[in-house]
């Protein structure tokens, strides 16, 4: 087995380590971590063919939770459940249940604007609005109603994204002049201004250069001493290296020779990797298929 | 390569008259179209220009070519093009709007809704005249006044507002929406602060494009009742004419003179024209977000 | 960093109050596209009841098949066959022209001329479709019937001909431009594949991209010939305003709307029955320009899916 790669051992880390219980199968349980999102079977379904099967698992506060898989098995589908982005696709259908702080966030009467203030967004291309670097973090705040400094909170947003002292000093500048990296950056800021509790991040650096990768990479180890993170990557070696809890996915064909995806393990990172429990997820790891 | 050299020249000779004779008939198909314009200016100008004075410009209309000229014509035509553009930018829009952002597409009034737009983009602009003469002019007992004229104005180029709009809108990218509604944004939220200033330039384009298409009419105005003789200024509950509507009565007299004078209004006409689509043009060109 | 207080263990993910806001903006926009729905609602309206009205005077029958159209004497006779053939002629010499030259301008646009030339061509050609009928009308009536008379074609004062040409020319942009867009979008590999072949270009033009595109083509025409038949200013200034069915080009007809056009400048009482035939011929030209219209969507829908 690959002795895990370079992650540094942070005080996190070891302490899920201790904190999380195992049941007697062997599975993280619900233990002193708080968990934010309590996914129940959940399927999802395009127009009638399902894309996402029966997916139950638990996402832990402070932590980063990595969604690994070949493409095609669902990952982005998933992590777009849990801000309510799907419901931007028509005919799009939701099974089963994602408690959020043991709220369904599919209940009668809920509002995703209330969801979205609180999770957040990061997507694969960076997409700056076509307006000043400023107005793109001040975005959020502005139609949230937020009140409060708003030159305040748009330089801390920018901080934390490790932004502020590129950009800083020409915020009326256009985003759209900003390198890709830098870009990706400043959409995590605008996230960020929104003060949520969860960033959700689809394929964050996918499509950025490597030192960018590696920037998007360390900004994730610090922004989850304050915010839940989750992420959707299709590179092994970067949930390897800033995931804490990793769940593989995968494709089922069913009965019909439809395809669609399942979870098929989920565990701490470093068990994954080195000390898979399932063969379809040691498969993929050591790269016998992809 | 020299074994067959005869066999292929022969070949490409037999060839090649055929085709520079069709490349002669293509060239002639855009050259009929092209000398024609030229004529047509050169005719136009050549005749006209000349009599586009102040005269022209300033006086009303008269029996006598000497005297003759635009003015009421001319203001009515500025009004004209301010009531439509004002009243169809923002219905235009907000149909546009309404069709693109907020409309479920499987339901069928609003596939009705999308076929209903294209077919009234192709009636002909007549019908529209009969549309006003039956509904504003008996119906509403507005009489032939400039409202009604630039209702009906509104009306026929409203269809072509929507879709220039609607191409505008489309072009948004959906990352920039998707951007918006992921931090909390409601929907008109996204639209007023998002979609629509990334599409103003080309909404703002088709509208002035359209807008020349409706001063350029005549024949809806004629069956709304504009006047072939109107010597006072137009106000919005009075009689009316247009400029095309003067310019066709002057052609109408007898007399050579006035279709100097018709000339010279077709001049004005056109310097109007050319002047909104040269704005309609540079204001794509310059102000077109490059996604 | 002290972790940062965190939310509420019962997180409220109901709104705060209900954004009826957004439901009002949302009646606002659809009713403002309801203005187009109120648009041909209102012209049904208006051209067929006045029609309804006019066909309890006069039976059908003699409207559709009469020879004369006397509507404004003092005994009237409404047959629509000479409004309907002067359309007609006008409309038949018209596709003479702007159908094989404005294919004739889009393959060269398409299949023959450089990007630049093209950049610069269409734009031009696009002026034409710019320019007011009533510009065009004049145009008719005051050089091109004097160069038909003086090229020797015994053409009168007023002539269809004369009318027919001018619209054919201000008609070639609409087939040219149309015609162009169905051909760009056959894929290049089709003509790749015939040149490498050894065709000439005039071989893969006509023998490849026209039959690939000719669904779009077709559409082109039939949405001119539907413009054609809607054009009024060209007609009624050099066309005539006598009805008289003939097949002869070189003498003066009266199209259904300068028909219109020219009643209704008149002194015509309203409610008369004279008044009602504006309408009846309005929806007769109605109903034909939209069974056209029709048919051009249908094919210019097919030619786009068979590429999209």
């Amino acid at each position: 087995m690959a002795e895990p790669s370079n992650t540094p051992a942070t005080i996190s880390e070891v302490s899920l380590e201790k904190l999380v219980q195992r049941d007697d199968r062997g599975r993280p349980s619900r233990a002193a971590q708080n968990v934010v999102f309590e996914v129940q079977n959940l399927g999802v379904s395009y127009d009638g063919s399902p894309a996402l099967k029966d997916v139950s698992l638990e996402i832990y506060q402070n932590c980063v939770t990595a969604f690994i898989g070949p493409s095609g098995c669902g990952k982005s589908t998933f992590i777009r459940c849990f801000n309510h982005l799907n419901a931007l696709i028509p005919g799009a259908r939701i099974q089963g249940k994602i408690l959020y702080h043991e709220q369904d966030l599919y209940g009668p009467g809920v509002d995703p604007v209330e969801v979205r203030k609180r999770i957040g967004m990061v997507f694969q291309k960076p997409n700056p609005f076509p307006k000043s670097i400023y107005d793109n973090v001040a975005f959020g705040p502005r139609v949230l109603g937020m009140t409060g400094d708003l030159d305040g909170r748009v330089e801390r947003a920018l901080q934390q994204a490790a932004l502020w002292d590129e950009v800083g000093h020409r915020l009326k500048s256009s985003a759209l002049s900003l390198s890709g990296g830098q870009q990706q950056r400043l959409c995590i800021a605008r996230c960020l201004a929104v003060e949520p509790e969860v960033i959700l991040m689809d394929e964050p650096a996918s499509a950025l250069d490597p030192i960018a990768t590696t920037r998007i990479e360390d900004l994730m180890h610090e922004l989850k001493a304050e915010y839940t993170i989750v992420v959707v990557t299709h590179n092994m070696q970067q949930a390897a290296r800033v995931a804490d809890m990793t769940a593989f996915f995968s494709i089922e064909r069913g009965e019909e020779n439809e395809r669609s995806g399942i979870l098929v393990e989920y565990d701490l990172t470093e068990k994954i990797f080195t000390q898979p429990s399932d063969k379809r997820t040691e498969d993929y790891v050591t790269g016998r298929f992809g | 390569m020299s074994a067959v050299p005869g066999a292929l020249r022969g070949e490409r000779r037999r060839g090649r008259v055929s085709g520079v004779l069709f490349h002669g008939f293509l060239l002639f198909s855009l050259a009929l179209g092209i000398g024609t314009l030229v004529a047509l200016l050169a005719q136009v100008v050549i005749k006209g220009w000349s009599n586009v004075d102040a005269v022209l410009l300033f006086e009303p209309p008269s029996a006598d070519p000497a005297i003759a000229g635009a003015r009421p014509a001319i203001l009515a035509t500025i009004y004209l093009g301010l009531l439509v553009i004002a009243l169809t930018v923002p219905i235009g829009v907000a149909t546009a709007i309404y069709l693109e952002e907020y409309a479920d597409k499987d339901r069928w009034y609003n596939r009705l809704l999308e076929v209903n737009i294209q077919n009234l983009a192709a009636v002909p602009s007549i019908v529209y005249g009969l549309l006003g003469a039956a509904f504003l002019v008996r119906g509403l007992g507005l009489g032939r006044v400039l409202l009604a004229g630039a209702f009906i104005l509104t009306l026929l180029v409203l269809p072509t507002v929507i879709i220039a709009a609607r191409e505008g809108i489309r072009a948004v990218p959906g990352s920039i929406r998707e951007a918006a509604y992921a931090l909390g944004a409601t929907r008109w939220q996204v639209v007023w602060r998002q979609v629509l200033p990334a599409a103003t330039p080309g909404i703002a384009t088709g509208s002035i494009l359209a807008l020349s298409r409706a001063l350029g009419e005549t024949a809806p105005l004629l069956l709304v009742g504009a006047l072939t003789y109107v010597s006072f200024n137009p106000t919005l509950l009075g009689d009316f004419t247009a400029l095309p509507v003067q310019i066709f009565q002057y052609i109408q007299r007898p007399q050579e003179a006035f279709k100097t004078v018709a000339a010279a209004g077709m001049v004005v006409l056109l310097v109007i024209l050319l002047l909104l689509n040269s704005v309609a043009i540079w204001l794509r060109n310059r102000y077109q977000t490059k996604w | 960093m002290a972790t940062r207080e965190l939310s509420p263990a019962v997180p409220h993910l109901r709104a705060a109050r209900r954004r009826w806001g957004e439901d009002v903006i949302k009646g606002v926009l659809a009713l403002c596209a309801f203005v187009s729905v109120a648009t041909t609602v209102g012209i049904v309206v208006a051209l067929f009841l006045p029609a309804i009205e006019f066909f309890r005077e006069v039976s059908i029958w003699d409207y559709l098949t009469g020879t004369e159209w006397t509507a404004l004497f003092s005994e009237p006779q409404f047959g629509v066959l000479p409004l309907v053939g002067g359309t007609f002629l006008v409309v038949l010499f018209a596709a003479l022209v702007c159908a094989p030259f404005g294919l004739g301008a889009a393959i060269y646009l398409s299949e023959y001329a450089h990007s630049r030339a093209r950049a610069f061509l269409k734009p031009t050609l696009e002026i034409l479709a710019g320019i007011p009928t009533v510009v065009y009308g004049y145009f008719a009536l005051t050089f091109v019937t004097p160069l038909l008379q003086d090229v020797g074609f015994d053409v009168g004062t007023f002539n269809a001909l004369s009318a027919a040409l001018v619209m054919g020319i201000m008609l070639l942009p609409t087939v040219a431009s149309l015609s162009e867009d169905a051909m760009s979008a056959v894929p290049r590999d089709l003509r790749h594949g015939a040149y490498a072949l050894g065709s000439t270009r005039l071989q893969v033009s006509t023998r490849i991209v026209v039959p690939a595109a000719i669904s779009g083509i077709i559409a082109s025409f039939v949405l001119a010939i539907s413009r054609a038949v809607g054009e009024t200013m060209i007609v009624l200034i050099a066309a005539g305003g006598q009805p008289n069915l003939t097949l002869d080009p070189r003498e003066q007809v009266q199209t259904m709307t300068a028909f219109m056009g020219a009643t209704a400048q008149g002194d015509v009482e309203t409610g008369s029955t004279a008044y009602k035939t504006i309408f009846a011929v309005g929806a007769t030209l109605f109903v034909l320009t939209l069974l056209m219209n029709l048919v051009s969507i249908r094919l210019t829908r097919r030619f786009r899916e068979v590429y999209e």
